[in-house]
């Protein structure tokens, strides 16, 4: 058994990258679903004691390939930070998964169906090898494996309109990579190397001399995530691209993909330049502070004016990722915890509530909000979910969404920002707005023509809905996880001590 | 009965709940329904009044929870003004529940399954706030409290149901996430803890100018103490059942209000720090505005229950006045209000109820002589009037009795004009209502128009009284309204236990 906890970190990453292999080889939905269940189910257990064995120790895991050492050969690299994030996404992943059989098979043809898993178990592979490794060139590579698969994933909607999105996610995604690999390639040509933990240790000698081209990288990085990550105005592939995948896409991209393009913001900036490019020594808090704001207030509106929605839930998912930058332009310890606590909140809440809209559109096949009126006595269970979940982004407390608020704000203070902590309970108002016009919208509406013989959707999906909407409520209380693991995290980012010291 | 305290604080809050996931099962049988209410109302109240004794005898039963937020756990702390709200939330729920039983099945309401349980959600939420250790307990309770009656609120599903649930829950949400949420956030960074201290955790902490500041934060952001100009969701929320209103008038909600106000006043500024600093001098004319203004609103309003919103808003302010007042005095006045202000509106509430119920009017000028067909009912809202006007042998007397002592205390001579000033406006625009009822003539168009209509010509004098739930309800707070002028001791005892440093 020794050996195979040894191997964990590569496991990580095998488990669904042969998971899609062999769902390549299928030709039955049932049984490349049963695949991905499989592997999906697995990820968590390593993910959890990945994160365990770091926080028991104190010591990042590190891991290499074959006979070629750390810097040479790629490493992968546990830490606090990637640890949650691992964590984090391989969750979103067990929960998906039984929610993603009864869906998928509705909304993809059947001889599609296993090509679909395949695509899913790739990105799976694609976010958490973006997490693992301690490579910027291996980093670039899993990001594109993520995107490659992201972009079929979403052509695979029903509506051609899914087509156009994926292919406008695919132009700014490869823009967005490819800014990502210009910034490593001129890291690569001051530094000689690509591994984080040594690229930390020479960058800072080579600052006084090449100050241009490492500042150049940064942009170019920054810029390039970014995109990625859909940081405000750099957002518009975003809900088009949420709007037309197939539900069960949308509701798990929500929860991964844009956090872990977070994460690998926090990495670049943390772990390296921090050591070159000292926070505060260009304009970038500010900067992103800014965007950050703009996110939260303009990405608000348009999700009041929505009518579609799941694109109201997409410009959420905006607003809500302006909340996290703004923890980390914030960038001292509480508020940059709050930043990593909002993360794990809102990939569990936007997850809910797209469960709950697809179960929604399982039903009645609708997503338009006239078309949804009355669902909430309908489908019950569903809409009650929403609603808790939909209080979680309000940040009413005794929800997850609660405590990112309290970190962010008192970040803020920090800071003595007071016009900040209104600034952010401001733009909570205009959650309460979009949410409460889906209440009413739900409850106070005869239902229409469109909902007429919906009933609550089947097990398999309400399940996952109903652990999630639990999850909201409970992680309001209980912040061990998340407030607790992110403190650290944020500590440790903070200290300077880049990757946990030394080899 | 013999359990410890700190399992009677658990289980008021506890039995509330069990009692909202149980009433859903009997959804088919109204009467098994009915009977958890009751059991459940009953069972609290007991809990609460048992607390009664330990607390006296100088116990503070403590319990803690999961620390959610760096540095504040959730927690539950009973100290003498907790309490005080405990019990009036706890023994009015019961009444309310009689009354609702009546007024429920006699207009047919629909959803009353629903009903039964937002409502125990709210009771348990109300408890909450009132047993609350620190400012984000309390937080996170009068949030549950507003979303759990939104529901209640928008009952009728009609679009004025609507639209007061849209006021309903944007002000009382807006104001508690824009101001009061800033604020406790504000006062945990200065003070290091939110924790409700004896003297306040402010003291010698801020300049007065901030201080000032921040007690309007809390004194807005805490929109159900509905102080100008924050009070317009109390009258949109009319248009909910009478025994929703009772809930929001006198039983818990704006009630939760007014005591978070008194609390943070006590427990995290300190009146003296308030005195010394001066922080409330200015502020103290907004809910003193308050009581003058609503009242001169209150006289322009023809339908009932519109009338007595705009009564509740400034006897509201009443207790925010006295709280602000930052004496002894005040605080013994303003806690002795809740009580009173209660149990006196909550009588107005249900004989308004009665009325539509047994006659279906709601307008004001529909009422002359009415009298001699209800004159139950229009007794008991005579008592309920007068006791808020402040009149012997009523309970209402010794509130402002002491609010006027403690503004004497204050210095603060307008204030006492004020409070006289409101008792001769509150005079004007109850008191008519019955006097009408029972010596107006009935204009002989009316019993024409009215035979016609859904309600029978009572002209004839004939007694309609509402449903005997409904009565035993009223009976019940009028008989509270007479006996707290007689024995309002076991509120002052409690009330002299808070301990102001």
């Amino acid at each position: 058994m020794s050996s195979l906890q040894e191997h964990l970190p590569i496991l990580q990453i095998l488990v669904p990258l042969f998971g899609a292999i062999l769902t390549a080889f299928t030709r039955s939905g049932t049984t490349a679903w049963a695949i991905a269940a499989v592997s999906s189910a697995i990820s968590p257990f390593i993910s959890a004691a990945l994160l365990i064995k770091v926080t028991t120790t104190g010591q990042p895991i590190s891991y290499v390939m074959g006979p070629w050492a750390a810097p040479w050969g790629i490493e992968y690299r546990v830490d606090l930070l990637n640890g949650f994030i691992l964590l984090l996404v391989s969750l979103i992943g067990l929960v998906s998964i039984p929610y993603a059989r009864k869906s998928v098979a509705q909304e993809i043809d059947s001889h599609k169906q296993s090509w679909f898993y395949t695509m899913y178990l790739l990105c799976l592979t694609g976010l958490l090898g973006i997490c693992i490794t301690g490579d910027a060139f291996n980093a670039f590579v899993f990001l594109e494996v993520s995107s490659l698969s992201t972009y079929t994933l979403i052509a695979l909607g029903r509506q051609r309109r899914a087509l156009v999105s994926a292919y406008q996610y695919l132009v700014m995604g490869t823009i967005g990579a490819t800014f990502y690999i210009i910034g490593v390639g001129l890291i690569y040509i001051v530094t000689g190397t690509l591994n984080f933990v040594d690229l930390a240790a020479r960058i800072g000698p080579a600052m006084p001399e090449l100050s241009r081209p490492i500042i150049a990288a940064l942009a170019f990085m920054t810029v390039g995530i970014s995109l990625k990550l859909a940081l405000f105005p750099l957002h518009v592939w975003l809900p088009n691209a949420y709007a037309f995948a197939p539900s069960f896409a949308t509701a798990f991209l929500a929860g991964t993909a844009t956090k872990v393009a977070i994460y690998l913001l926090l990495r670049i900036f943390y772990t390296f330049f921090s050591n070159a490019i000292p926070f505060y020594s260009l304009p970038i808090s500010e900067f992103l502070l800014v965007l950050s704001l703009a996110a939260m207030f303009v990405a608000s509106f348009t999700a009041i004016f929505e009518e579609n929605a799941k694109r109201m839930l997409a410009y959420s998912s905006v607003a809500q990722i302006g909340y996290i930058t703004l923890g980390i332009a914030l960038a001292n310890k509480i508020g940059l915890a709050g930043s990593l606590v909002h993360m794990f909140n809102h990939a569990i809440m936007k997850t809910a509530l797209f469960f709950a809209l697809g179960a929604m559109v399982y039903r009645t096949g609708v997503a338009r909000m006239s078309s949804l009126s009355g669902i909430g006595r309908k489908m019950p269970i569903t809409t009650a979910a929403f609603v808790v979940a939909g209080l979680g982004l309000i940040g009413v407390p005794g929800t997850a969404g609660f405590i990112s608020k309290w970190y962010l704000a008192m970040g803020a203070i920090e800071h003595g920002w007071i016009w900040l902590v209104f600034l952010i309970v401001l733009s909570s108002l205009l959650a309460v707005v979009y949410v409460g016009r889906f209440i009413e919208i739900a409850y106070f509406r005869e239902p229409s023509s469109d909902i007429a013989d919906s009933h609550e959707p089947p097990l398999s999906m309400l399940a996952p809905l109903i652990a999630l909407a639990a999850a909201t409520i409970y992680l309001g209380f209980d912040t061990r996880l998340t407030g607790g693991v992110a403190r650290q995290i944020a500590d440790f980012l903070l200290s300077g001590v880049v990757l946990g010291g030394t080899q | 009965m013999f359990a410890e305290p700190t399992t009677l604080v658990l289980l008021a809050l506890v039995i509330p709940l069990v009692a909202a996931v149980l009433i859903p099962l009997f959804n088919n049988q109204p009467n098994l329904r009915e009977a958890v209410t009751l059991l459940a109302a009953g069972s609290v109240a007991v809990v609460v009044w048992s607390l009664y004794g330990p607390v006296m005898a100088g116990a503070r039963p403590e319990l803690h929870g999961p620390e959610i937020v760096p540095g504040i756990s959730l927690g539950l702390k009973v100290e003498p003004l907790g309490l005080i709200y405990a019990l009036v939330a706890s023994t009015l729920w019961i009444v309310n529940s009689i009354y609702s039983i009546g007024y429920m099945r006699d207009n047919s309401e629909p959803r009353q399954t629903s009903f039964y349980v937002c409502f125990a959600v709210a009771i348990s939420s109300a408890i909450a706030i009132a047993f609350s250790a620190n400012l984000v307990t309390l937080f996170l309770a009068y949030e549950v409290l507003t979303v759990s009656t939104y529901p209640l609120v928008t009952h009728k599903a009609t679009d004025d149901a609507r639209k007061a649930g849209r006021k309903y829950l944007l002000l009382l949400i807006g104001t508690s996430m824009v101001l009061l949420l800033p604020a406790i956030i504000a006062t945990s960074a200065i003070a290091g803890t939110a924790e409700f201290t004896p003297g306040g955790i402010l003291a010698n902490k801020l300049a007065p100018a901030a201080m000032m500041g921040l007690l309007a934060l809390y004194v807005f952001g805490i929109g159900k103490a509905a102080v100008m100009p924050v009070h317009f969701w109390l009258p949109a929320a009319m248009v909910a059942p009478t025994p929703v209103s009772a809930l929001l008038h006198a039983v818990a909600v704006v009630k939760a209000g007014v005591f978070s106000i008194l609390k943070i006043v006590v427990y995290v500024f300190g009146i003296d720090t308030l005195q010394t600093t001066g922080a409330a001098d200015w502020l103290i004319w907004v809910p003193a505005g308050t009581i003058i203004v609503a009242s001169l609103i209150a006289m322009t309003k023809d339908n009932l229950k519109a009338r007595l919103a705009y009564s509740t808003i400034s006897q509201l302010s009443y207790i925010v006045t006295g709280a602000l007042l930052a004496t002894s005095l005040g605080v013994v006045g303003s806690g002795f209000h809740i009580v009173t202000h209660a149990v006196g509106k909550i009588t107005l509430f249900f004989c308004a109820g009665a009325i539509y119920t047994a006659l279906h009017k709601t307008e004001i000028s529909e009422l002359t002589g009415l009298g001699k067909v209800m004159p139950f009912t229009f007794a008991a809202f005579t008592i309920g009037t007068l006791s808020i006007i402040g009149l012997p042998p009523l309970g209402g007397t010794w509130s402002k009795w002491y609010l006027a002592l403690g503004a004497i205390e204050g210095h603060k001579l307008a204030i006492v004009a004020i409070l006289m000033i409101s008792s001769l406006l509150n005079i004007a625009y109850l008191l008519p209502i019955p006097f009408k009822a029972f010596f107006g003539k009935r204009p002989a168009s009316a019993g024409a128009a009215a035979t016609h209509g859904h309600a029978h010509d009572h002209a004839d004098g004939k007694i309609h009284e509402a449903p005997t739930a409904c009565l035993i309800a009223i009976g019940a707070t009028s008989l509270g309204c007479v006996l707290l002028f007689f024995y309002p001791d076991f509120v002052f005892d409690l009330l002299k236990q808070i301990p102001l440093r």
